[in-house]
């Protein structure tokens, strides 16, 4: 093997350099090291970090490829150029047009995001002279997933700058987080520029740039597609059935619609053992109770059609599940290890108040009909509280163990 | 008041080169060594210089904290060399060992003894080195009296020596060595053995047998502790390895300190693993060669169990306590795309692309790879699954790496040992060096609050 002993003998000629952190980054990217054990166990699993980290991605590619052939058929379909398509293997939504406008859009977004996520973390690396961690792999992943789709890059690039060196490495990086990097950047674009993330104008490709052309006199027709959240909040119709809902042929950010994509994604993380099914199963049940609460308002007659409410809290509680990005930030979002309770015990209790907030911040929040993103940055914050007290219920039963045997 | 004890969480990781239930004499070895790094925490003071005739059972070296704790040399023979490291520390010291070998006779020991009388004798004839004690996993103060005594009679780390095995025919041994230590304990002998094995501890008189099953580490004398009687703060438990009973009684019953000791040679490198009869502190290269590996061979040599041994060259020697001598191939090469192609060949408690789930009777060939590079800690729930212990593995770990000594005193440091975590360090998908983590952090809290 040319190749492998070139670069091993090339790692070992700079040894001492400093930017050989970089270099490492690339090289067992390629080729898994020589490293092995000394004193302590001399044999190890298979599983290291960057195979945890692929696992979550390969669960998140087939959101991608979703988002990007959706992209085109909102885009199309909002034009009225294709009619809509008849469920989840309609014929207008799996075409090559729709897949062209979603590359288009779409790969941009991860090369932008990829590039100057990983750009910022080999710097770090190696001015903090530390391997590159791989954090950000599934970060730069979930970031494109998150964001409307004509979302300007240079926004985003500042976004994940701001995100991953507030959000992560001034903790220390990779493991020392208490906010998720993805979620931080969004919310950064979020308050930052809140035009370009919500409306009825920006989750679909063209919408604004029409919006533009009209207000420059052309003689055209606007287009808008508003969220399912968005129509809800205003009390409007939705236009939507619940299985364009659960398949996702519906605008919202690119990667989060098709529920039954983020569905198999969740499976294949549970089965693989990477995704907590602690944290998942209880931000549902979170959310079907806070649902249930408030479809229990409406029934009872305390709130009423005249309400701004009423809207979302007539919506059926189980509809939550399947509108808005629910389901992608419970199962990829809320279950980042570093950020959410560690316990397993604090797991249920962490993932049932991610799914309780956010449904309660979805409903109380109608400026901003999406509460999940923010449901998980606070329990991100609560999560050490949670394990403190869970941990010293162990800590409890050692104390009262002594006392039983001095007493 | 015996109990079964039944674990779950654990991991049984079955690698390939057992043991076949045969004994081979060892090549007698020419040389010896003692290292007084296998007596962790005991500053050395040498009697026997270089040049001295020793005979087997003669003091070595005493330790300097109480120089009634003395160590003795496993053969008669000449002290040929002491080694010495950094702040002529004593690394190891070298006996050539004579053709006829001669005991220093410690005289036939009473039984009826009372506690001092056999605390005495212990200490005096080189015994004491198998006695250790928790908290901080270190050889047992002579002043401290223990709630109980710990015994594990059933090995459930990969390729160990089969205890039921070894031990067969020693019966008379375990017992007179049972028997003393339980008056040297207000408590009782508490003795572990497999729920479906034929151990010759299980029907010891002075013991409290128990039944454990499960997966490892079912067998760690640390999981029979956090069962049985967990220890307080303030409290102290003695654990002693079976096969070292076996000294201990022989010594009571004849008055000879025989270092024999049934060893087994496993592993994969290993052409026809077995057992051997030798002596502590053999020579590696007597008993790895024939019919073993290929003289320059890639391998590592481990005295001891692939998860909490040590590393040893062919010319060293076996360590003080090991029964099992460990041959596994070394793993320092690199693998293309190693991270993320499926894998078939490796033990992994996920199913990320790895798939030693789909054959849980499969023996794996594992080499020292570390199948990663070291991160700080991300996953959370990994451990939980293989650490029977009720304590929680990843905050005590983090509480020794920041040195809080209440945190980890609250945590449950006096119950742990650094081999409890020698799974939670298998699995790690951070490649944390665990047994370090811990057992710095013990030797932080002996050294702050003793």
């Amino acid at each position: 093997m040319g190749l492998k002993n070139n670069l091993h003998n090339f790692k070992e000629k700079n040894k001492d350099k400093k930017w050989l952190p970089g270099f490492n980054a690339l090289f067992t990217f390629l080729y898994m090291p020589n490293e092995t054990t000394h004193n302590g166990t001399h044999i190890k699993a298979a599983d290291d970090l960057k195979r945890t980290m692929n696992t979550v991605i390969m669960a998140l590619v087939p959101c991608l490829i979703f988002g990007m052939f959706n992209a085109g058929y909102q885009h199309y379909l909002a034009q009225g150029l294709i009619d809509s398509a008849d469920g989840f293997l309609g014929a207008s939504f799996w075409t090559l047009d729709n897949l062209t406008v979603g590359l288009w859009k779409v790969l941009p977004l991860v090369i932008v995001s990829y590039g100057v996520g990983l750009a910022v973390e080999f710097i770090f690396a190696i001015i903090k002279g530390h391997e590159v961690e791989e954090g950000y792999l599934v970060t730069g992943m979930l970031v494109p997933l998150i964001v409307p789709v004509d979302i300007p890059l240079w926004m985003l690039a500042v976004a994940v700058i701001f995100g991953v060196v507030i959000g992560k490495e001034v903790f220390g990086g990779t493991g020392m987080n208490i906010l998720n990097p993805a979620l931080t950047i969004r919310a950064f674009l979020f308050f930052a520029y809140p035009t370009w993330m919500s409306g009825d104008k920006v989750w679909i490709h063209g919408a604004v740039e029409r919006d533009q052309m009209i207000a420059a006199g052309q003689n055209i027709d606007a287009i808008s597609g508003e969220t399912i959240l968005g129509s809800l909040a205003q009390g409007k119709e939705v236009a939507y059935s619940i299985w364009d809902m659960f398949y996702g042929i519906i605008p919202g950010s690119v990667g989060e619609t098709s529920t039954l994509l983020i569905l198999l994604g969740a499976l294949f993380l549970i089965f693989a053992k990477i995704g907590s099914w602690r944290i998942m199963l209880s931000s549902v049940v979170g959310a079907l109770v806070m649902g249930l609460i408030f479809n229990g308002f409406v029934d009872a007659g305390v709130i009423t059609e005249g309400s701004k409410f009423y809207g979302l809290m007539s919506t059926e509680f189980w509809h939550h599940l399947l509108i808005g990005g629910f389901a992608f930030g419970t199962v990829f979002m809320a279950t980042d290890p570093v950020t959410a309770s560690q316990t397993n015990k604090g797991k249920w209790i962490y993932g049932f108040l991610v799914g309780f907030l956010s449904i309660m911040i979805r409903v109380f929040n109608p400026a901003y009909p999406e509460g999940v993103m923010l449901a998980i940055l606070l329990m991100n914050v609560f999560a050490p509280t949670i394990d403190h007290y869970v941990v010293q219920g162990n800590v409890k039963k050692r104390m009262k163990r002594l006392k039983a045997k001095t007493a | 008041m015996s109990k079964d004890i039944k674990i779950k969480k654990g991991l049984d990781i079955k690698l390939i080169g057992e043991a076949e239930k045969t004994i081979e004499n060892a090549i007698i070895s020419n040389s010896y060594a003692i290292r007084p790094e296998d007596f962790h925490s005991i500053i050395p003071k040498l009697v026997a210089k270089e040049g001295t005739r020793v005979k087997a059972g003669e003091t070595l070296f005493y330790n300097k904290d109480n120089e009634n704790m003395k160590f003795v040399s496993p053969v008669s023979g000449e002290i040929t060399e002491v080694l010495r490291g950094p702040r002529r520390r004593i690394d190891a010291i070298k006996i050539t060992a004579d053709k006829e070998q001669t005991y220093l006779d410690h005289g036939v020991f009473d039984l009826n003894s009372d506690a001092e009388k056999i605390k005495a004798h212990l200490l005096a004839s080189g015994c004491w080195a198998f006695i250790k004690q928790r908290p901080y996993d270190v050889i047992a103060a002579a002043d401290v009296t223990p709630k109980a005594i710990f015994i594990s009679g059933y090995a459930s780390a990969p390729l160990a020596a089969d205890l039921d095995f070894t031990l067969a025919g020693k019966e008379a041994e375990l017992q007179a060595a049972v028997t003393a230590l339980s008056k040297l304990t207000t408590g009782s002998v508490h003795i572990s053995v497999g729920d479906k094995s034929n151990s010759p501890l299980a029907n010891l008189e002075h013991a409290t047998t128990h039944k454990v099953s499960g997966p490892h580490p079912s067998g760690n004398v640390g999981t029979l502790i956090n069962k049985v009687d967990p220890i307080n703060k303030g409290e102290t438990v003695w654990t002693v390895n079976a096969q070292d009973l076996v000294i201990i009684g022989e010594l009571l019953l004849t008055g000879k300190f025989n270092a024999e000791r049934i060893i087994a040679l496993a592993g994969s490198s290993v052409q026809k693993p077995r057992y051997f009869k030798t002596l502590l502190g053999a020579e590696i290269a007597t008993m790895v060669y024939d019919k073993g590996v290929e003289r320059d061979s890639n391998a590592r040599f481990i005295s001891g169990n692939v998860l909490s041994g040590k590393q040893v060259q062919a010319d060293e020697h076996l360590d003080y306590y090991s029964n099992v001598l460990t041959v596994i191939p070394e793993g320092d090469d690199y693998e293309f795309f190693g991270w993320n192609k499926p894998i078939f060949n490796k033990v992994s408690t996920s199913r990320a692309l790895t798939f030693s789930w789909l054959n849980p009777k499969k023996k794996f060939d594992l080499n020292t790879n570390t199948n990663g590079e070291h991160r700080a800690f991300v996953t959370t729930g990994t451990y939980e699954e293989v650490f029977p212990l009720d304590i929680y593995p990843m905050q005590i770990l983090k509480a020794c790496m920041y040195k809080d000594l209440d945190e980890m005193e609250a945590l449950g440091m006096y119950e742990v040992a650094p081999e409890d975590f020698a799974l939670t360090e298998f699995v790690c998908v951070s490649k944390q060096p665990h047994q370090k983590i811990i057992r710095e952090g013990l030797d932080l809290m002996l050294k702050e609050i003793g």
